[in-house]
């Protein structure tokens, strides 16, 4: 962007005007998680925190079976969960931008987004609801006759993992759809000249071409699902713990700051693990 | 023709099962709202509104809502203008580093909340610091400072420089520019990170529930009340919570819409 070249006075101006967001963002972002990170390293004996340093927390982590689980029940179920993501998003965002006529794109992409704004907490309550031993499944199974006992749908990976998809099939399809539309019709056209029938089109052309947006959803969705507490607490039950779950236990019932912390920066890691895997296809912008 | 008529039907029919997927939750959770009884499972044993009248005569959920009004309200207003004031000086003035500034702006929006709800925790814990709603509210301002800066600032376009340029030329401060040229021209991006930021805001669990008290928001207190297991109340607060996000929604999409239309 262009900006006009001043002298100090409105150099400092230009300061104080920025000054603020970043002071915020060092005093309570920075400040804050670099305080985490020498936690991390510290250790919890007898109610108190010892300040001495050491990877402790690090090597319980890989020496503990049950924290260990953590973090490969954290990793299956958000790879299960964005696979299956994409596979559904992907034919709803394409119906969207192509079956759809043009006036109501906007209107049906609003619906398929529409339950997203539940609340947080709501929408796996609402799942239950759904999954439970008497809810609208097995009571609808039952009176049809396909079943006579209800069956056990709620608290367990499964419950936890359909929780996850319809949240993230909604975010998904907006991410796939926004690349769609964004496709020129030539590119179709142009293969069609060159003899590709609809599938070849499909696979050598529509779909390398939407893969930013299969990218940026399905990083989106890793994010948010590895850091999430609420969907495993609510639908997962106490079986399979997730890492974010792991977190809560070590503060809630144990008070274990230290190694609540290095469990964060663990997950931290995997995040920036999976920004790297899909950094080429993620442009952040950075003008 | 008729192989793409046979396509239209696959594409209803599997939208219709997405679509059937995605609403599903929702419609039960707003149907079972309205149970005439004490379980929100089937069967459905008649219309009653008697589980919303109890949510309004709850008290605790009363001032969980209002609590969340407020830090919503006060920590979107905070956030939209540091980071407006954030993108004009980025945007306008030639600062050193500028690139690491932006950078370091954004950086909240790439760590999990509940990584900044911990660090956060941590410090407060160790400098004393009482948990409350203004605890809350700080972490609310660190999530959406990025979010707020982001759009204001991706809409700060250079075309908008010569008539600041115009306005001080006729002798008005920074600050008169700012405030009576630049935030008015801006307003459809104010308006939309400052409503987004409040349905974040509103909505924000893990923030809350670890840097709050005794005064609690009311994603938290939903929470708590989820322990009494299914309950038509729960529906009942939960189908009231979605008519909120869904009327800020509303409000959202139309600026956003005024200046899609625009540009």
């Amino acid at each position: 962007m262009a900006a006009v070249s001043l002298e100090d006075t409105e150099r400092r101006k230009a300061w104080g005007f920025v000054a603020p967001a970043l002071v915020w963002t060092l005093v309570f972002f920075v400040a804050p998680f670099l305080f985490m990170v020498a936690m991390s390293l510290w250790a919890q004996q007898g109610g108190s925190i010892v300040r001495v340093w050491n990877f402790g927390n690090y090597i319980a982590f890989f020496e503990k079976d049950a924290l260990f689980r953590g973090l490969t029940n954290s990793l299956e179920i958000t790879a299960i969960v964005t696979v299956l993501s994409i596979l559904l998003a992907y034919p709803l965002a394409w119906i969207i931008a192509e079956r759809v006529p043009k006036k109501y794109q906007r209107t049906a992409l609003i619906l398929a987004i529409l339950p997203f704004w539940t609340s947080y907490v709501v929408r796996s309550y609402s799942w239950l609801l759904v999954l439970a031993r008497n809810g609208v499944i097995n009571q609808t199974l039952i009176n049809i006759g396909v079943i006579t006992e209800p069956l056990e749908l709620a608290s367990n990976r499964t419950a936890t993992v359909i929780g996850f998809v319809h949240f993230f099939v909604m975010l998904l399809t907006l991410t796939i759809y926004a690349n769609l539309v964004q496709l020129s019709p030539n590119y179709r056209r142009a293969a069609a000249d060159l003899g590709a029938n609809a599938f070849q089109t499909f696979w050598h052309v529509i779909l390398p071409l939407t893969m930013p947006g299969i990218m940026t959803g399905a990083f989106l969705t890793f994010v948010l699902c590895i850091g999430d507490y609420v969907t495993p607490q609510i639908l997962g039950g106490n079986n399979e713990l997730v890492l974010p779950q792991i977190i809560m236990l070590q503060l809630g019932r144990r008070a274990d700051f230290p190694m609540a912390a290095a469990l964060s920066i663990i997950l931290m890691l995997a995040v920036t693990a999976a920004y790297v895997a899909c950094a080429r296809w993620l442009k952040i912008e950075r003008t | 023709m008729t192989r793409d008529r046979a396509t239209n039907i696959v594409s209803s029919v599997y939208a219709a099962l997405i679509f059937g997927f995605i609403f599903l939750p929702v419609i039960v959770l707003v149907l079972f709202s309205f149970q005439d009884g004490r379980l929100p499972v089937p069967p459905f044993n008649g219309f009653s509104l008697q589980w919303y009248e109890a949510v309004f005569a709850d008290r605790k959920l009363m001032s969980a809502l209002l609590h969340s009004f407020f830090v919503a309200t006060l920590s979107s207003l905070v956030a939209c203008l540091l980071g407006f004031l954030a993108a004009y000086a980025l945007a306008r003035f030639k600062l050193p580093g500028s690139a690491w500034q932006r950078g370091l702006l954004i950086a909240p929006m790439t760590v999990s909340y509940l990584i900044i709800a911990l660090g956060l925790l941590t410090v407060l814990n160790v400098l004393g610091i009482a948990l409350s709603l203004w605890t809350v509210g700080i972490g609310h301002v660190v999530i959406n400072l990025p979010l707020c800066f982001a759009i204001i600032y991706s809409s700060m376009g250079d075309h908008h420089i010569n008539i600041e340029r115009a306005a001080r030329d006729l002798g008005a401060s920074d600050l008169k520019v700012m405030a009576l040229v630049t935030a008015p021209m801006l307003l459809p991006s104010l308006l939309a990170s400052f409503f987004l930021s409040m349905t974040f805001s509103w909505d924000e669990f893990i923030i809350a529930f670890l840097l709050s008290r005794f005064d609690v928001t009311l994603p938290v207190e939903i929470w708590s009340l989820l322990r009494s297991g299914l309950n038509p109340k729960t529906n009942a607060i939960g189908s009231l919570v979605f008519l909120v996000s869904v009327i800020l929604l509303v409000v959202l999409e139309l600026f956003l819409f005024g200046r899609t239309k625009k540009s």
